[in-house]
């Protein structure tokens, strides 16, 4: 196999780019789309018959008679019936009782409650707070380690920061794939979402090792090789691995949780699915070559160049 | 290798050792050696049920032995209801966490939890107050970082600084046993009154029945000996005033002292159209005995799912699981061949162990949790695929099996073990997260993950290893193309 991945670098940050400025684009726009685990609030799910579910008006109104005024309902079909999902302020259990009551007597007398959280302001804060904090720590960490465990080769530090530029690669693509989602799809980021996110960091890295380790092997024995081609040997050797464990394996495994698991999980395997499949990508495509641009000091050419192809 | 014999000796012990332990055989013995039914523990997501966070109000320092008080006293309260099952844990610096498995009343486990069950008789002198009224006292007993406040000395403490969180309780509003209704009863709500004595004070609370047909139940109480002669002194005292008794802050009742109670024994009741029925006065009681919490506290979170929700999620993950596996099954076979086999056992054979390990510790099954085992079983998968396609290599290099076999574990190991310890620092760091909020998603999914990592490194390691090098003495290095895959 002769393939030169890294002749086409830049083709693959801009792809990236692609990929992730459009949902950052909503994100400004709309802001996150956080769900009551991180701005606090209660959230409703019931489920109705599919003839005596209630209009979102009817809803509202039901809200505003019990004294919330901000309101967010969605629906969404499936095989038992409709299941509609409130974000409102805090109720009290007052309120929610009275409010399940009246659903009750107005509409659907057999109606299910699948599921009632609410989340109080102060802990929702500290929970977000914490998060990035343990982003953070986790990828401080993960720098240490790989520039010990790559301490044999030069510049060993250079592996664990481009493992960690990879990461918020994959972080970047998983907000962008929630942002899209929470506008297509009415996605919420919930805890579950953080869960499925720290799982894509967690892999992310385990990824880039691989895919490392064989450039720590390779560079002993290629030593009069340069520097490029040691990793794009070393990409094309592990390549086999990444399409089997990745795509045959892991993706397989999350593709039936998300087509046969229940729906609780479904929008949590469909972005580990996407965030798994950014991993092994931004191992080969992303965190390889900037090993390389990194190496070649390639920023000092990179408006040179420019210039002597407008001229 | 020499040891190979014993080493698959030990593979076959262990395989039988975790069978014992995964499947319901045996189950005496095993009672007996975990003092407790090895069953599998399912989280609220799968078998339904509440979840709740308490914390203590804004702005108070509490310490890990306060907490931990708290927390089993809301157990026993719990516990005295009849819910089964409750688990209350406290989860890092300020919450508890309390979990009530297949609960359908909501509103009964509210009221055990709001009820903080500060209890104190109250020196209000001539002065009726009606009930429901929220007075302050000189009490300090939920002032920060005070533990020995559930002590009977603290009780005697006189600070001018009293708290006013009062938890919205239902508290039942009794009338008095003694009728001063045309006493003034203008609430001083500004004034502190004197704390007699505290619910700490009580040594034994129990039901009464009703003396006739009209009362209604009555919540008798006894001192301990210390509290005996304080309120025996305080009542010889002030015979013909009225002595408060104050739940949470809010007067239950001002009954009037006819005469001095040297006994240390005493009795609360309605009277009327508020007498206590036989599940109030058990309340109180409860609220009582197993009340005076050290802390009060409120609900920062609260979830609730379904029973119907749960039982759906779990069986439609398990059979996900099961077709995953199946899919992936294929894949091994066809595309490794008899490497793809022992991987297939070597998988097994993590799942067993795996389960075996989350039956002994235990851990609970949430769905995050699945999560995190199944992705423990692709780390796992990659281990072997990893190993697998070294051998590959090494066999096109012209390799005979032995030599690709040792080699390409040899050059697989150094990317296994960084990888993997790298995914296992992260999980140490998340579970750190998880525990300490009450995030319980986070923590489930992050325990899951890191034995799953720890086993997977196992079985790599040994499993793999040992059933790939013992079956290859069965092929003939000429076989390579047909049995390997190449």
């Amino acid at each position: 196999m002769k393939l030169n991945i890294l002749g086409k670098r830049y083709l693959f940050f801009f792809i990236s780019l692609a990929m992730i400025v459009p949902g950052l684009v909503i994100i400004a726009i709309h802001g996150l789309p956080l769900s009551i685990d991180f701005t606090g609030g209660s959230m409703l799910e019931i489920q109705f018959a599919t003839d005596k579910a209630p209009a979102m008006d009817d809803v509202i109104a039901l809200y505003t008679d019990n004294g919330i005024n901000d309101t967010q309902v969605q629906f969404s079909n499936s095989d038992e019936g409709v299941v509609a999902v409130i974000k409102s302020s805090s109720l009290t259990q007052e309120q929610h009782t009275a409010i399940i009551s009246s659903l009750e007597t107005n509409f659907d007398s057999n109606l299910v409650e699948l599921k009632f959280d609410t989340v109080g302001p102060s802990i929702s804060q500290s929970v977000t707070q914490r998060a990035l904090l343990a982003i953070a720590i986790s990828a401080l960490a993960v720098i240490i380690y790989i520039t010990f465990a790559f301490r044999g080769i030069q510049h060993a530090f250079r592996y664990g920061v481009c493992a960690i530029i990879a990461m918020l690669h994959d972080i970047l693509i998983v907000i962008s794939l929630g942002a899209i989602g929470s506008q297509l799809f009415g996605w919420q980021m919930d805890s579950l979402y953080l869960t499925a996110l720290l799982t894509v960091i967690g892999f992310s890295t385990q990824d880039k090792i691989v895919v490392f380790d064989r450039i720590r092997e390779n560079s002993p024995i290629m030593r009069r090789v340069p520097f490029e081609k040691i990793v794009n040997h070393s990409i094309v050797q592990s390549l086999q691995r990444s399409i089997n464990t990745q795509l045959m394996t892991s993706e397989f495994l999350l593709l039936s949780l998300a087509l046969f698991g229940g729906t609780t999980l479904r929008e949590m395997c469909i972005i580990l699915l996407v965030g798994l499949l950014s991993g092994t990508y931004s191992s080969i495509f992303i965190a390889s070559p900037i090993l390389v641009v990194w190496e070649n000091k390639e920023w000092k050419t990179w408006f040179r160049k420019t210039k002597t192809t407008e001229g | 290798m020499k040891n190979k014999a014993l080493r698959n000796i030990l593979i076959i012990v262990v395989v039988i050792l975790v069978i014992l332990i995964d499947f319901p055989i045996l189950g005496n013995v095993k009672q007996k050696i975990f003092n407790r039914d090895v069953t599998a523990q399912l989280g609220l997501d799968l078998r339904g049920g509440m979840q709740v966070v308490l914390q203590a109000p804004e702005g108070y320092q509490i310490d890990q032995e306060t907490l931990q008080v708290a927390s089993s006293i809301l157990e026993n309260r719990a516990n005295a209801l009849g819910v089964s099952e409750v688990l209350f844990q406290v989860a890092g610096d300020n919450y508890i966490v309390g979990e009530f498995p297949g609960l359908e009343n909501i509103d009964e486990v509210i009221s055990v939890i709001k009820q903080t069950g500060m209890l104190e008789f109250v020196d209000v002198g001539d002065e009726y107050l009606e009930p429901g009224t929220v007075i302050q006292t000189d009490y300090t007993g939920t002032k920060s970082g005070s533990t020995d406040s559930t002590s009977p000395e603290a009780a005697a403490t006189v600070a001018p600084e009293a708290t006013t969180t009062v938890a919205a309780t239902e508290a039942a509003a009794a009338g008095t046993d003694t009728t001063a209704a045309d006493a003034a009863a203008a609430p001083a709500t500004d004034k502190i009154y004197h704390t007699v004595i505290t619910g700490a004070d009580l040594e034994d609370v129990f039901v009464t029945a009703p003396q006739t047909p009209t009362d209604g139940y009555a919540v008798s109480f006894k001192l301990k000996s210390d509290a005996t002669q304080t309120f025996a002194d305080y009542t010889t005292n002030n015979v013909g005033k009225m002595l408060a008794i104050v739940l949470d802050h809010k007067i239950v009742s001002t009954p009037v002292i006819h005469q001095a109670i040297t006994s240390g024994e005493g009795a609360i009741s309605g009277s009327g159209e508020n007498a206590y029925t036989y599940d109030e006065a058990n309340n109180l009681r409860i609220t009582l005995f197993y009340g005076t919490l050290p802390v009060s506290l409120e609900i920062a979170e609260s979830r609730v799912v379904g029973p119907t929700l749960g039982q759906d999620s779990l069986n439609k993950s398990l059979l996900a699981a099961a077709i995953g596996f199946l899919i992936i099954s294929l894949f091994m076979l066809i595309y490794y061949r008899v490497p793809g086999f022992v991987a297939i056992i070597s998988i097994t054979i993590f799942g067993l162990i795996t389960y075996a390990i989350y039956l002994v510790i235990p851990v609970t099954l949430t769905l995050p949790g699945i999560a995190g085992f199944l992705l423990s079983v692709g780390s796992a998968l990659d281990a072997n695929i990893l190993q697998f396609e070294r051998l590959k290599e090494e066999l096109r290099r012209g390799r005979n099996l032995q030599q690709a076999v040792d080699l390409g574990w040899s050059r697989a190991w150094p990317s296994i073990r960084d990888s993997n310890l790298a995914t296992l620092i992260t999980s140490a760091i998340l579970f750190w997260f998880g525990s300490t909020f009450g995030a319980s998603i986070v923590k489930g999914f992050a325990l899951t993950l890191a034995i799953g990592v720890v086993i997977s490194l196992f079985t790599a390691l040994f499993v793999t290893r040992t059933l790939l090098s013992s079956i290859i003495d069965r092929f003939k290095d000429s076989d390579k193309a047909k049995w390997f895959g190449i």
